[in-house]
């Protein structure tokens, strides 16, 4: 509903964008000390004002008639296409998004801080808070946007200032590399996603996102019987919209850009690549829910499969991955896997919507303990000056608050009870459980392999055997510490928040209760993933070099990703260079611009030969002219007689 | 004198001035004086017309004046003039432009008085055109437009010059003699009742042309204009003529010239002959689809930034051509905001890669590497304009394809379906073709050591790109006003025309 409450809240995008412009346009002429703090104090009062929405909508003003209803403090009209159809700009406050805004500036402004440290005498230093800010507006413009297509717009903003950051250290090549692809693998996606909206508008009529998801089913009505190649219209709409969000989530197989834009800065890598731009395509999923669940159920299973694949796959290639932030990219990625999971085998209303809430409970806990994990990977590699595992170890006595909270994270990922991803992942596996066995059977398989992965990684940093540091580690300034400790604080008890009161599918809540039967069996395979890799990992040993010996070929697919990489490289330079763009720009120069070159030449022989036409001898001129006179009145006559 | 004829007597006047002056330096400065009175002036006509508009004239062309210029026997010529909306915002397009173009050519020293005459010449035909509303006239002003580019590019170009010159010049003049056959045939049969015959296409365009006479006509028209707006397979003048031609030259012939060709397409071909133009849509559809695509993919192949940024025009001029023929008036609309959209981001591109050029002296990006550190003004200039072409939301090109894209998509048959299909998959190909050049030429590490030595932008070139930059901005966040006077005003011209077709 169109409301008077609220409308302070256009300030928390509107200031984040006024810091991108004064840090952005002044240059060098600020000094880093103000640059650094003017970015950083617009985004922690956009987190204060996040926080007083939060508890205004979930206890205030929210819960109309036990409903959390939806609010518009803020829509004006931006670019008219026709007499019913315009993008609009606004503000769309309700559960998901109220919980977006205080996970984009949380997560932020802890990146803020840290980069204080981070990045401290950086070239630059500037132009890396001017992009951050960026980001983060283009961030909150994508989770309050009203319509689908205010959703595109900063979807693609998230998209550019993504490039930009990974691209930070742009003299470098393989960081060039790097925002390229991921540029144009999201872009690739984005094209999928721009004609699902425009299947969609086409049909519906509108971007609304308050009129798409009307729970009622006009919008989901208006596609009735349309189809395509057999497929319903509403599913081919839905299904491109989430490649779209699959590009921009990166799961299978449009996920090679997640590893390579590691190459950016790692507060970066904390921010955009794993809180909160990676799981763009998870809320773009949740925001039309309505349209999946009700509308379209096989584009649900779709999320579904491509989600629980994109866990499976992204975790066996975490265990034999050796740079600590490959990784957690590849976490990342399996987590997400999670969340679509999650929402794919989700029911609506009460507690058949368990799946959706379990996965924007996941969202939040995954958003705080992976960017916790990232931090404290750049803490570690801001102390040893490698990304390389084997070039860590025993690092647990020179930096005890990073091992600490890194721990605590490694807990709650690998869904260790009190700790929050605990509740989060118990809920998917539920959800999971009484929709589909065998996608509830690789949530559980998976959740034995990131414990496993995620303390291989813990060991082999903080245990194992001491390395030879050119300089002895120590631990890093406050500015990167406190934002570990308060995240690790977040992740450690964020768990105990009721989700399943506060951000429900259908707006009501519902009683969770306790699922023992999943609980047990997923706690069992998590210690079970942790005992081996405590055998394997937390004292140097030879276990792990022979296990994998045993398995070389395992192994060596692992470790390479499952060769996607070498696919998409086949597919972008074989076909598209070699087979599309070159023969091309070939038949252009030779063919069509050589045709006309031909014909100017043929001209040019003609008037060669004709030229002696123009003798000046009248005798020849006479001949001519009278040959050619009685040539046009023979033609004349035959016409005439015809 | 009328206001809008005073646009044709600026830079005549500023033409013959620039002719008593011998410094180099007092003919550019001249040369800024004429542009910039020309630029007030494009902005003073956008603000009166929207006063206009804003107190309820709702007159189709405004400002108009009409005198006989040549009545006798059969021909009925006019001088007639006027402005609408799409009028007038591309003369504000071409003001800008013309404006850049003067200070990106700063540095040009070798008859320069020259150059600048049949630089605003050329200007003079293009400023002549966007008034006309008599065909006629129109036409004279199209040749005043085209013939300079010989010129300027035969003397100031670089590279294989007059070839290049040869080529542009043989085809358009090509093109010229289809277009004046399709002129004369629309001006004879421009009263099916009887009654006087007539060139001013407002009233043609409230007849109802012999069917027959469209079928013959239209194509002779379309592809007349076509070819000046790169219709595929008659672009091939455009990389050659644009790599050759000197900065300000590319930044006019791409930024405005081109379009030209667009607004003729839309305006003439398929709003007077609309019959015609529906039953033929197909061929030309298909056409600026494969335009787009394949200019697209050519561009990917190119290692010349003149030729990647050619192709890439000719990729984005088929999105022109492709929305006058989806017959919906947010197609339309699209087509406008391209012209315009394009107009400025291209004479961008192009006035960055003369600035890249007269330093680096190699337009091959093979041979760059790290300028952004070296220029980073230039050099982040050369991003904010890529990243504009690529389409991105705060830039005007978005709007405009969005526009496009939408408008097309209301037409619900398979075959315009597939077909914006795969314009819009063009949007992909783009970000490669832009990011590979920005990776290759500006990032990484700077392979060849005098480059290290080389200066930023100057003030001029300042003034050129931040210009352009600004309102390629300003129009991607502001983008409704525009939009809407271009809407508003394709209404009329739109109902009659679909009155005739569906």
């Amino acid at each position: 509903m169109v409301t008077e409450l609220f409308q302070y809240t256009i300030w928390i995008p509107v200031l984040v964008f006024l810091s991108f412009l004064i840090v952005g346009l002044s240059g060098d002429k600020l000094s880093n000390q103000a640059a650094g703090l003017i970015s950083t104090s617009t985004i922690s009062i956009g987190m204060v004002l996040s926080y007083y929405t939060a508890y205004e909508y979930f206890f205030v003003h929210g819960l109309v008639n036990g409903i959390y209803e939806t609010f518009i403090p803020v829509n004006f009209e931006w670019l008219r296409f026709s007499e019913t159809l315009s993008i609009n700009m606004g503000m769309y406050i309700d559960g998901i998004s109220v919980m977006m805004l205080v996970v984009v500036t949380t997560i932020s402004t802890m990146v803020h801080i840290y980069s204080f440290g981070y990045m401290k005498g950086e070239v630059g230093f500037n132009r890396f808070y001017s992009f951050l800010s960026l980001f983060s507006f283009s961030m909150l413009g994508l989770v309050i946007a009203t319509n689908i297509f205010q959703m595109y717009v900063f979807w693609e903003l998230v998209g550019v200032s993504s490039f930009l950051l990974i691209g930070y250290y742009y003299f470098k090549p393989s960081a060039v590399a790097a925002s390229k692809k991921a540029f144009i693998v999201t872009r690739f996606a984005d094209f999928f996603f721009l004609v699902g909206i425009l299947t969609l508008s086409y049909y519906t009529g509108t971007f609304d996102f308050i009129e798409l998801t009307d729970p009622s089913g006009a919008a989901i009505g208006s596609f009735a019987g349309a189809s395509f190649l057999g497929i319903g219209a509403l599913t081919w709409a839905l299904t491109l919209i989430f490649i779209g969000g699959a590009g921009k989530s990166a799961m299978f197989p449009l996920h090679i850009w997640l590893p390579d834009a590691m190459e950016g800065p790692t507060p970066v890598s904390a921010l955009i690549h794993a809180a909160t731009m990676v799981v763009a395509g998870v809320y773009l999923v949740a925001r039309l829910f309505v349209m999946f669940v009700l509308g379209s159920p096989e584009a649900l299973e779709i999320v579904m499969w491509v989600g629980a694949f994109s866990a499976l796959f992204a975790a066996l290639i975490a265990i034999t991955q050796t740079d600590i932030k490959r990784v957690l990219a590849f976490s990342t990625m399996s987590q997400i896997g999670y969340m679509m999971l999650a929402l794919g085998v989700s029911g609506y209303g009460g507690e058949e919507g368990l799946g959706f809430t379990a996965s924007m409970f996941h969202l939040f806990t995954h958003a705080m303990f992976k960017a916790l994990l990232f931090l404290g990977a750049g803490a570690i590699i801001h102390a040893v000056h490698s990304n390389e595992m084997t070039d860590m170890g025993n690092l647990r006595k020179y930096m005890p608050i990073t091992h600490i909270t890194f721990l605590v994270a490694a807990l709650a990922i690998s869904g260790i009870p009190v700790f929050s991803g605990f509740f989060s992942k118990d809920e998917i596996l539920a959800a999971a459980y009484a929709s589909n066995k065998m996608v509830f059977f690789i949530g559980w398989a998976v959740a034995g392999i990131t414990a496993f992965y995620m303390f291989r990684l813990y060991y082999t940093i903080f245990w194992g055997e001491e390395r030879e540091y050119t300089h002895t580690p120590h631990e890093a300034g406050k500015s990167m510490t406190y934002p570990l400790l308060f995240l690790a604080f977040m992740a450690a008890v964020s768990g105990f928040i009721p989700f399943n009161e506060l951000v429900t599918a259908d707006g009501l809540d519902f009683h969770a209760h306790f699922h023992w039967n999943i609980a047990i069996p997923s706690v069992a395979i998590a210690a079970i993933g942790i005992w081996v890799a405590t055998i394997m990992y937390k004292n140097p040993s030879k276990t792990a070099d022979e296990v994998s010996a045993k398995i070389p070929i395992l192994y060596r697919w692992s470790h390479h990703k499952f060769y996607m990489d070498e696919v998409w490289m086949f597919l972008t330079h074989k076909i598209i260079f070699k087979l599309i763009a070159w023969p091309t720009a070939w038949f252009d120069k030779k063919v069509v611009d050589g045709s006309f070159d031909g014909i100017a030449w043929v001209t040019n022989k003609v008037s060669d030969k004709i030229k002696g036409l123009q003798s000046g001898q009248l005798q020849q001129y006479a001949a001519t002219m009278v040959m050619g006179l009685l040539g046009f009145v023979l033609v004349l006559l035959y016409w005439m007689t015809k | 004198m009328d206001r809008l004829s005073l646009l044709i007597v600026i830079p005549v006047l500023t033409i013959v001035v620039i002719g008593f002056m011998h410094d180099y330096k007092k003919v550019r400065l001249t040369a800024a004086i004429g542009a910039g009175i020309q630029l007030l002036q494009t902005i003073w006509l956008m603000f009166s017309y929207l006063g206009e508009r804003r107190s309820g004239n709702t007159e189709e062309m405004l400002f108009g004046k009409d005198v006989v210029w040549y009545d006798h026997g059969i021909l009925n010529i006019h001088y007639a003039v006027g402005v609408d909306g799409l009028s007038t915002a591309l003369l504000l397009l071409t003001g800008i432009i013309v404006f850049a173009g003067v200070f990106a050519s700063w540095e040009i020293t070798n008859k320069t008085k020259e150059f600048f005459i049949t630089l605003f010449l050329l200007a003079t035909g293009v400023f002549g055109f966007f008034i006309s509303i008599d065909l006629f006239t129109l036409f004279v002003f199209y040749e005043v437009a085209v013939i300079p580019m010989y010129l300027l590019i035969g003397i100031w170009g670089t590279g294989p010059k007059e070839y290049s010159a040869m080529k542009l010049t043989l085809m358009l003049m090509g093109a010229s003699a289809l277009l004046l056959v399709g002129i004369l045939g629309i001006y004879f049969n421009s009263a099916p009742d009887g009654g006087e015959l007539t060139f001013n296409f407002i009233q043609i365009s409230n007849v109802v042309m012999d069917h027959g006479a469209q079928r013959f006509f239209f194509p002779l028209t379309f592809i007349g204009f076509g070819v000046l707006g790169a219709l595929y397979p008659f672009h091939t003048w455009s990389p050659d003529g644009h790599a050759s031609a000197p900065t300000a030259v590319s930044m006019l012939h791409a930024g405005v010239l081109m379009k030209l060709g667009g607004y003729g397409a839309l305006r003439i071909a398929v709003m007077l002959m609309p019959e015609a133009a529906s039953e033929m849509a197909w061929i030309f559809i298909i056409l600026a689809v494969i335009g787009s695509v394949y200019g697209a993919y050519s561009a990917v192949a190119q290692k010349d930034l003149k030729y990647i940024n050619a192709y890439s025009s000719v990729s984005h001029l088929a999105l022109i051509l492709f929305a006058a023929l989806m017959f919906t008036q947010t197609a339309h609309t699209g087509a406008v905001l391209q012209m315009i959209s394009h107009g400025l981001i291209t004479a961008l591109f192009f006035a960055l890669i003369g600035m890249i050029y007269s330093r680096t002296h190699t337009r091959n990006i093979h041979e760059m590497g790290g300028l952004l550190k070296v220029m980073p003004v230039l050099g982040v200039s050369y991003l904010i304009a890529g990243f504009a072409s690529l389409g991105l939301p705060g830039f005007s090109a978005f709007i405009a394809e969005m526009t496009i894209f939408v408008g097309a998509f209301e037409n619900h048959d398979l075959f315009t379906r597939v077909s914006t299909v795969l314009v819009v998959s063009s949007i992909v190909i783009t970000a490669v073709y832009i990011l590979r050049a920005a990776g290759i030429m500006l990032m990484g590490t700077i392979n060849n050591k005098e480059f290290e030595l080389l200066p930023d932008a100057r003030w001029y070139d300042k003034v050129a790109v931040f210009l352009l930059i600004a309102v390629i901005a300003g129009i991607g966040i502001f983008p409704n006003w525009l939009v809407e006077i271009i809407y508003t005003d394709l209404g009329p011209m739109f109902e009659r025309m679909s009155s005739q077709i569906f």
